[in-house]
């Protein structure tokens, strides 16, 4: 036969992938230079099908990338700016090292930057993209605000990314679209819909971080930068989006004004605008001073059946939704000083309510604590000195139910002192046949408008649906074990086994004759035992892959279920 | 000045040696002056002379002067840092010669210089390579400030449709799972971990926690402390997010219904075996083997316990017990109708009962088939090792009719359909003397195999045709015996072939091993089994078929017997109908042993099994 001897590792699979020693090479970059470039672009390594194929008949563990994602980064503008970069510090060292300070300066001076805007353009195409994406940009940016400004990275980045952050916020407070609340061991998380999207975001804690050692901080760095001009956008855009000041300015005439007097004790001038910013008490200033905005209204469209339904439904999602808008509204919150300000003035301006605290605390505070119309003070400390009658103390969990509840909820069990009842989750919901913790329950009733009266019938229903899971439980054992039979026939086994024992010591037996019994056959039970025992059967006739399959969805069901009926039982 | 000297400022040792000191302005020599002085003196002058304080030796002369008074001063003057002129004022007013005020006259009147009318060369070299640099593009001009970040404009203003296009195949990260009750900081008290939780916890491997945290209580949101994880946490997402290969994976919701096959019910396979209707109890060690009698109306069983019992079916009546003296491994019966003969194998002896269990003309006969060769006996020419003899005496009347003593302990013993031969396996590792077949007729034995091919586990007869079965180890033989050669070898998959059994059509075999399977092989289609049975939980120690219904059963040391409907066709085209069909208990456990052995009725759809627990049952 004629013909050139085809070779290995020439076509195929083999040529479509780079490993990533060989794509550095390429790109001719260093390797923290391609990482941080594989972060911006958005680059991820591919997982090959055949990775013996992909890797030259070797079985080595290596990273793939594939060979287009590589090329197509060689044409990335930043690439150029990375060499410069490296060209850049080359020429300082050289400087310093003859003690040339002018050249240092100048070339100080002229330090090449990289703007990022084509890149998020290039990753994010739609404006719709962009927010989708935009959860761990606000995790991230949210926490190098909390950052102390030494050490670990740069002060200006540490400022945008508080910045960004409370722009963030203002947001979410202007357009009303928090959502969820959930006090967590890890942070507050908070998710807010923006334009039909959920945002989810987590804050840590206010506290000082113990920085880790093994935490590669250039990574988290070069994230953050992405993540920084991507927020800027979207907020920008934003904030466009509702008419209001981009870099936002606060509202002149807005009915809240903070105190002007006492502005010079906490700030520099410089530094003053954001913190008042940040104080969230505000509202903000807009570019068209339109005083209401009109509610868009769903129209209704002729349809029938399903598609009635189906709009019902969703109309009245609208209405609670319109309904948890304004859940404050109309109350004055006043915060004691040991509670998160932050956050709950975030909550609280996110559902209409006005909300001050002292004003030794942090700029922007509206009223005093002597305010007559103050309706709940939020507190978090056993006792208080002087109490005002008119008010609630009330403990700040409450807050975060309500919002979560989407209803104000009966003040009683968040009392100063009073034992907290527990905070759950509101981004879990039930399925059929999980677990529902006793208090989603209570608080499911007291949404539909059911006194907590009349608990006790739902704990009947719950007990009684436990009963049937109970009995099914039953029946899979059944199903798992034959060796049930029932208690009669074990007795009337015993019996005979004594008898025939009996006869053969060869001793005279007491003979006696009983009137039989009329076994009782269960119809209904015989047929369903005859049903297990063909699965059974059939079961033990499954193909090894299949059984395999199979056992391992049953076992994951039957944790389930025990879990589900174990977890009501601590 | 001094010129008394006029040596100039040489050290003046180098005229130690000379009288002299040096020259004088005529050129005379001046000369040391005559000293004498010595410690004593010198003493003695500054304790006398007054003027001693103000005494200095002059080098240059080699003299002693005497300071004058004003010379004491000057010297006073100098030590405190003054002026040594009396008269000078040190501060005197300045006069400012340079000043802003235009002179008529210059204060001093030296020419100007060359190099301040002609320009500077140095700097025209420090121009001209900064010049150069300028043009060359390595200086460039002071960058306007500019803070790129933090500016931000409209980026979304126009849509870019040749981005859209490679975008399509992007796959944006998943999203982080959102927290449970578990992660509150106020749970309800049932996610809280109990002790035995939170010990299993800390043991695990941080991967394969099902929690990465441990949850925790705190009464009030004050005492709530900061998560020490948090950016551990972030770093890590940062990493999946980049280091991570993505893949689309299509989850498929498998109904695990659908994956049970679609079986023929048993309902309508009947008739099999459904009920323990039949215990037969008597013997006192676990029964090995159990055989049914051709007319299925006795049972024979051998147990460790030394006897061989014979039983009515139908009754569950022992009838005849015989003490053989030894744990017997096998019973067998001869499936001739037309005789009533039993074979036993015990030790290194395969015993010929005749039990007298059947019509008067069968016993007959069956004791002409014994008798026939007695007189032209003769022992077997290379088969020394085997020796046949008749019982005698107490045995003879307890119906022991003959003795086959063989080298090694015999393990099973198997009939011919005929019932005139007969085969005993003495499974041994490291002879070809692993199997003999005895003609009963003729009281002839013969070693079929000259080659040791692996320790022996089994053997039978094909019901049909003149093929024999040897199962060892791992594998399955087929021997014609009237070629004498090997036609076929199963391979069973399987560790350890504990039984076997053929089907009376003669084309199927199953065998059962010891690690729990059992294969179904079909000899027409391949020597790989047609269908690999995991059913038992534990090793299989009996097989049988039916020799009518389309049924056979498996017995195994879990205790259960599992009977299968297994319905063979004639057209070669369709595969054998294999249906478990119900799973029968009835034994208990002894031992960690179950059911030892399991046969099926001969005409009944019925099956025995016998068990470690001294006990056989009938199942109908």
């Amino acid at each position: 036969m004629g013909g050139l001897q085809k070779k290995k590792f020439e076509r195929g699979s083999a040529t479509n992938y780079i490993t990533r020693n060989r794509a550095r090479k390429k790109l001719q970059l260093s390797l923290p230079d391609f990482r941080r470039l594989c972060i911006l672009k958005g680059i991820y390594p591919h997982e090959p099908k055949h990775k013996k194929k992909v890797n030259k008949g070797s079985t080595a563990p290596r990273t793939f990338y594939l060979l287009k994602d590589i090329r197509f980064l060689l044409h990335e503008p930043i690439v150029g700016k990375f060499r410069e970069y490296k060209i850049f510090v080359r020429k300082l060292k050289k400087a310093y090292g003859k003690t040339e300070w002018s050249a240092v300066e100048r070339l100080r001076e002229n330090k090449p930057t990289y703007k990022l805007d084509h890149i998020i353009k290039e990753r994010y195409p739609t404006f719709i993209d962009a927010l989708r994406d935009i959860d761990d940009a606000l995790c991230m940016c949210f926490l190098f605000s909390t950052f102390a400004r030494t050490g670990k990275c740069h002060v200006q980045t540490i400022q945008l990314c508080r910045r960004l952050t409370v722009e963030w916020m203002n947001y979410v407070i202007a357009s009303r679209s928090l959502r969820k609340v959930f006090l967590s061991i890890k942070g507050i998380y908070y998710q807010a819909e923006v334009m039909g999207q959920l945002i989810t975001w987590v804050v840590p804690y206010q506290f000082s971080h113990d920085h880790p050692v093994d935490v590669d901080y250039r990574v988290m760095a070069t994230f953050t930068e992405l993540y920084t001009t991507l927020l800027g956008f979207v907020s920008f855009r934003l904030y466009s989006s509702l008419n209001l000041v981009y870099p936002p300015k606060l509202d002149s005439n807005g009915e809240s004004e903070p105190k002007e007097e006492s502005e010079d004790d906490y700030a520099m001038n410089s530094e003053s605008y954001l913190e008042k910013l940040s104080a969230l008490s505000a509202s903000l200033a807009r570019v068209v001073s339109s005083a209401d905005e009109e509610e868009a209204q769903l129209d209704q469209f002729p349809s029938e059946g399903e598609d009635m339904e189906k709009m019902e439904a969703r109309e009245k999602e609208l209405k609670q939704q319109e309904a948890q808008k304004k859940l404050f509204e109309g109350l004055k919150f006043y915060l004691n000083r040991e509670v998160p300000r932050e956050s709950l003035a975030f909550v609280i301006r996110c559902f209409g309510g006005q909300v001050s605290w002292d004003k030794s605390v942090c700029i922007g505070s509206t009223y005093d604590v002597t305010d007559e119309t103050i309706t709940h003070q939020i507190i978090d400390r056993p006792s208080v000195g002087k109490q005002y009658i008119n008010r609630y103390y009330i403990q700040p969990q409450w807050l975060y139910d309500c919002v979560n509840a989407k209803i104000l909820l009966p003040v009683e069990d968040y009392f100063l002192g009073v034992t907290l009842p527990p905070h759950l989750s509101p981004f879990v919901e039930e399925k059929e046949g999980d677990y529902v913790p006793p208090e989603k329950l209570k608080m499911m009733a007291l949404q539909r408008g059911e006194k907590p009266g009349n608990e006790q019938e739902e704990d009947e229903e719950e007990e009684e649906e436990e009963g049937e899971q109970e009995e099914e439980e039953e029946q899979e054992e059944d199903d798992n074990g034959d060796e049930e039979d029932d208690e009669e026939e074990v007795a009337e086994e015993k019996n005979l086994k004594k008898m025939e024992e009996q006869r053969s010591q060869g001793k005279s037996l007491h003979v006696k004759v009983t009137p039989g019994k009329l076994k009782v056959e269960n119809k209904a039970r015989l047929e369903q035992e005859e049903k297990a025992e063909e699965k059974r059967l059939a079961i033990m006739m499954m193909k090894k892959k299949e059984k395999y399959l199979y056992d391992k969805i049953m076992f994951g069901k039957k944790r389930k279920v025990r879990e589900v009926r174990t977890l009501p039982l601590r | 000045l001094d010129i008394r000297n006029t040596v100039g400022n040489i050290p003046m040792e180098w005229y130690k040696d000379f009288p002299h000191i040096g020259y004088n302005l005529d050129g005379k020599k001046i000369y040391k002056p005559i000293r004498n002085k010595d410690e004593l003196d010198d003493f003695l002058d500054k304790m006398e002379n007054p003027e001693y304080w103000r005494t200095v030796h002059d080098k240059q002369t080699g003299s002693d002067v005497v300071l004058s008074d004003d010379q004491v001063e000057l010297v006073n003057r100098l030590q405190r840092g003054q002026f040594g002129d009396v008269n000078f004022n040190e501060c005197e007013p300045m006069v400012e010669f340079f000043s802003s005020d235009v002179m008529i006259h210059p204060v001093t009147n030296r020419p100007a210089d060359k190099r301040s009318f002609i320009p500077s060369l140095t700097e025209k070299e420090k121009v001209s390579k900064l010049v150069h640099a300028i043009k060359m593009g390595w200086i460039k001009p002071r960058r306007v400030e500019d803070d790129g970040r933090g500016r931000y404009y409209n980026l979304w203003a126009s849509e870019d449709s040749s981005i859209l296009a490679r975008h399509k195949m992007h796959l944006p990260a998943p999203k982080i799972p959102l927290p449970g009750h578990h992660e509150s900081y106020n749970p309800p008290p049932e996610y809280l971990f109990t002790d035995e939780e939170r010990a299993l916890w800390e043991q695990q491997d941080p991967a394969d926690r099902k929690l990465p945290f441990v949850p925790r209580k705190y009464s009030s949101l004050r005492q709530v402390p900061a998560f020490s994880q948090f950016i551990h946490e972030r770093f890590e997402r940062c990493l999946d997010l980049y280091l991570c290969p993505r893949q689309r994976k299509m989850r498929v919701n498998v109904n695990p219904e659908d994956l049970i096959p679609q079986l023929p019910k048993p309902k309508d396979l009947q008739p099999f075996p459904t009920t323990r209707s039949l215990v037969y109890r008597g013997h006192s060690g676990l029964v090995r083997s159990i055989s049914v009698s051709p007319s299925g109306q006795w049972l024979a069983s051998g147990s460790d316990d030394g006897s061989v019992r014979f039983w009515e079916v139908c009754s569950s009546r022992c009838m005849k017990t015989v003490q053989v003296g030894g744990a017997v491994k096998s019973v067998a019966w001869n499936p001739n109708p037309s005789v009533c003969l039993l074979a036993v194998a015990l030790d290194s002896v395969v015993l010929i009962l005749s039990p007298s269990l059947a019509d008067k003309q069968v016993i007959l006969s069956s004791e002409r088939l014994l008798s026939a060769q007695q007189e032209g006996e003769e022992p077997a020419e290379g088969n020394g090792s085997v020796v046949w003899s008749e019982a005698e005496g107490e045995e003879l009347n307890q119906g022991l009719r003959l003795k086959i003593q063989h080298p090694k302990a015999v393990h099973q013993v198997v009939w011919h359909a005929k019932g005139d031969y007969l085969a005993s396996v003495m499974p041994d590792n490291t002879s070809h003397l692993q199997v003999y077949i005895h003609q009963l007729s003729r009281r002839r034995s013969q070693n079929p195999f000259s080659r040791n091919k692996g320790l022996v586990q089994c053997i039978s007869f094909h019901p049909i045709r003149p093929y024999f079965f040897v199962a060892t180890q791992r594998s399955i033989r087929i021997y014609n015996l009237v070629k004498q050669e090997m036609t076929k070898k199963l391979q069973t998959n399987s560790k350890w072939i504990s039984s076997m059994a053929v089907h009376p059509g003669g084309d199927h075999v199953i065998c059962g091993s010891y690690d729990c399977k059992l294969s179904w092989f079909d000899l027409d289609l391949s020597t790989k089994p047609y269908k690999m049975l995991r059913h038992h939980k534990k090793a299989v120690r009996g097989v049988a078929y039916h020799r009518l219904y389309p049924l056979f059963a498996s017995a195994s040391d879990d205790g259960s017997v599992i009977v299968c409907h297994g319905t063979v066709y004639n057209d070669l085209l369709q595969n054998p109908l294999i249906v478990p069909v119900k799973v029968l208990r009835g034994h208990v456990m002894t031992h960690d042993l179950g059911v030892l052995d399991v046969t099926f009725h001969p005409t009944q759809p019925w099956v025995f099994s016998s068990g470690a627990d001294a006990t056989i049952c009938l199942f109908t």
